[in-house]
């Protein structure tokens, strides 16, 4: 909180107390322009929250088309959070249980991030038009899903890898010793030790899955979403500059209510963190 | 799966009705490893362990005794040779669930209370809930931590949980139980103490008792059978019968005893092959 506090206090300091033209170094820009335009005030960018978004006839205020807004694109991100959990722990348990399923997919993985998300987008969603089983068809939204899914699932993946593998020598002698299966061992042993990693991970999991969310949504071009908005209200940022804030808060309390969440997990699972270094 | 035979009866008795606990036979342990010489960790060792026999593995860093206390629990399989423990392979031994074993550090899982470490074997091995809470109760009170029955093992002290994880062990009335210096890293009174538990609760049981440590002292007091070992390789290099008398008479005053010291001496020189050692007396670490 008291951090949000000297934001403000910085922006508004430097807004009053800067040059309207910004500190120009030579022809470069090192800070921005102080004007309405680059810097509304802070007041301006809450007060517009309670006005209608737009000149129509049926306008809500902009504050509950930014909640609607988030709330869609929380629901997508939502579920590309659940798929990318899921098959990254699929992933790392399969790596775990064999070898040369680490040798042979880690690298796999690696590389699946250095691929520009922008480029994989429109790929998706081709790909998607196609599929059409019984009465279910692909929706855009369901592209997007899968994009944010596609960022969560790494970290998951690698996190979990990590902690499966993190029990010590003696714990998976004792295990031997006690002539378990690998399945018990995974769900007695290997899964409780790696809460721990697995809970930075999770968290890693769900930013990734709300800036998936965003920017496919952006690149995609599903309406409905934060992504949508932050890109309309920012071709009219000439004309309504306080406004082009509104959905980046938004963007912002997505980023806080998936945060909150991994918490609340992270409150749930305690048991497991036992011995864990308090962060 | 019941501790029925009555008292440990040691030595005398060995392989008449029923089998050896632990019959080790001509084996070889070599380890081999890439771009590295090949360590020959065991050479040629026989041993046998009778049903309620406390035998202790003593000898310096390297020379194969924890090694060899891992191929009798099948955690590793010896080059040559053959181990049988209660006339079964060791493999099957594992899976029949025929010995207990205990570590160096306790091993107990940190998101489980005391009484869930306990638990935890008979749990794996699908013992109902009310059997399972009747046995630790009595673990419990036979290591003395009742009161520490929903503690996590991070609230305990090292002592404590070593007690928890011999508990552990002992879960299913194994008739064996494997220690690995299970006491090595404790404190020197903690470890008196928990030696003096030990033979008891040993006593209580009648299991047999293989025990890996590089205390003289330890060794001496505990067992019934020391088994001396030389490294590289590693070899038995000799085998001495202690005769302390019973559980009952080993109390804290058998420390200050005559015997006890000869008995530390001779394992002592044994140790150190032939030249025997000037200073006599306990050592203390």
């Amino acid at each position: 909180m008291a951090g949000v506090v000297l934001l403000v206090v910085l922006w508004e300091l430097y807004k009053a107390l800067g040059p309207a033209t910004g500190v120009v170094i030579g022809d470069l820009t090192v800070l921005p322009r102080t004007t309405d335009l680059a810097m509304p005030h802070v007041w301006d960018m809450i007060g517009r929250l309670f006005e209608p978004s737009g000149s129509g006839r049926n306008a809500v205020p902009v504050w509950l088309a930014v909640v609607q807004a988030s709330l869609f694109s929380l629901g997508v991100a939502a579920v590309g959070w659940v798929v990318g959990v899921f098959v990254g722990l699929l992933l790392a348990i399969l790596m775990q249980r064999f070898r040369t399923a680490e040798s042979a997919v880690l690298p796999w993985i690696i590389l699946s991030q250095t691929v520009p998300l922008i480029a994989i987008a429109p790929l998706v969603k081709r790909w998607g038009s196609t599929i059409e089983i019984g009465t279910f068809t692909w929706e855009n939204w369901m592209s997007v899903a899968v994009i944010a899914s596609y960022l969560a699932f790494f970290p998951v993946s690698v996190g979990a890898l990590r902690g499966l593998n993190s029990p010590d020598a003696i714990h998976v002698e004792l295990f031997r010793s006690y002539g378990v299966g690998w399945w018990k061992t995974l769900f007695t042993l290997r899964l409780p030790a790696s809460v721990p990693y697995l809970l930075p991970a999770l968290r890693l999991a769900a930013a990734n899955a709300v800036i998936g969310t965003v920017v496919a949504e952006v690149s995609i071009g599903l309406r409905g979403g934060i992504g949508r908005m932050i890109i309309e209200f920012a071709q009219q940022a000439s004309g309504d500059p306080a406004r082009t804030w509104a959905p980046i808060f938004g963007a912002i309390a997505i980023g806080l209510v998936a945060a909150g969440f991994i918490a609340l997990l992270g409150v749930l699972l305690r048991r497991y963190r036992r011995g864990e270094v308090p962060a | 799966m019941s501790d029925a035979f009555v008292s440990p009866a040691p030595a005398a008795t060995t392989a008449s009705v029923t089998p050896a606990a632990v019959e080790v036979v001509g084996v070889d342990k070599i380890f081999t490893a890439k771009k590295k010489a090949t360590v020959t960790a065991l050479e040629k060792v026989d041993l046998t362990v009778a049903p309620g026999e406390f035998v202790s593995l003593i000898g310096p860093s390297g020379c194969g005794k924890s090694t060899l206390l891992r191929l009798i629990a099948d955690l590793d399989s010896p080059s040559l040779g053959s181990i049988s423990v209660f006339g079964k392979t060791a493999r099957q031994a594992r899976l029949d669930q025929e010995y207990g074993i205990a570590f160096q550090q306790a091993g107990l899982l940190p998101w489980r209370t005391v009484t869930g470490n306990i638990e935890l074997p008979l749990e794996l091995h699908g013992v109902g809930s009310a059997a399972r809470k009747a046995r630790s109760a009595e673990l419990l009170a036979l290591v003395g931590l009742s009161d520490f029955a929903q503690s996590y093992p991070d609230q305990l002290s090292g002592g404590m949980q070593q007690r928890v994880a011999i508990a552990r062990a002992l879960a299913e009335s194994p008739r064996l139980l494997l220690m690995d210096e299970p006491f090595g890293a404790l404190d020197e009174m903690t470890r008196e103490r928990m030696q003096t538990e030990l033979v008891r609760i040993t006593a209580e049981t009648g299991a047999a008792v293989v025990f890996v440590t590089h205390s003289i002292p330890e060794a001496v007091y505990l067992s019934n059978r020391v088994v001396v070992m030389s490294p590289r390789p590693g070899r038995i290099r000799d085998v001495l019968t202690v005769s302390l008398g019973s559980a009952a008479e080993r109390t804290e005053q058998l420390r200050e005893n005559e015997a006890f010291f000869e008995n530390v001496s001779r394992v002592r020189e044994l140790l150190h092959g032939e030249a025997p050692v000037g200073i006599r007396g306990v050592e203390t670490r």
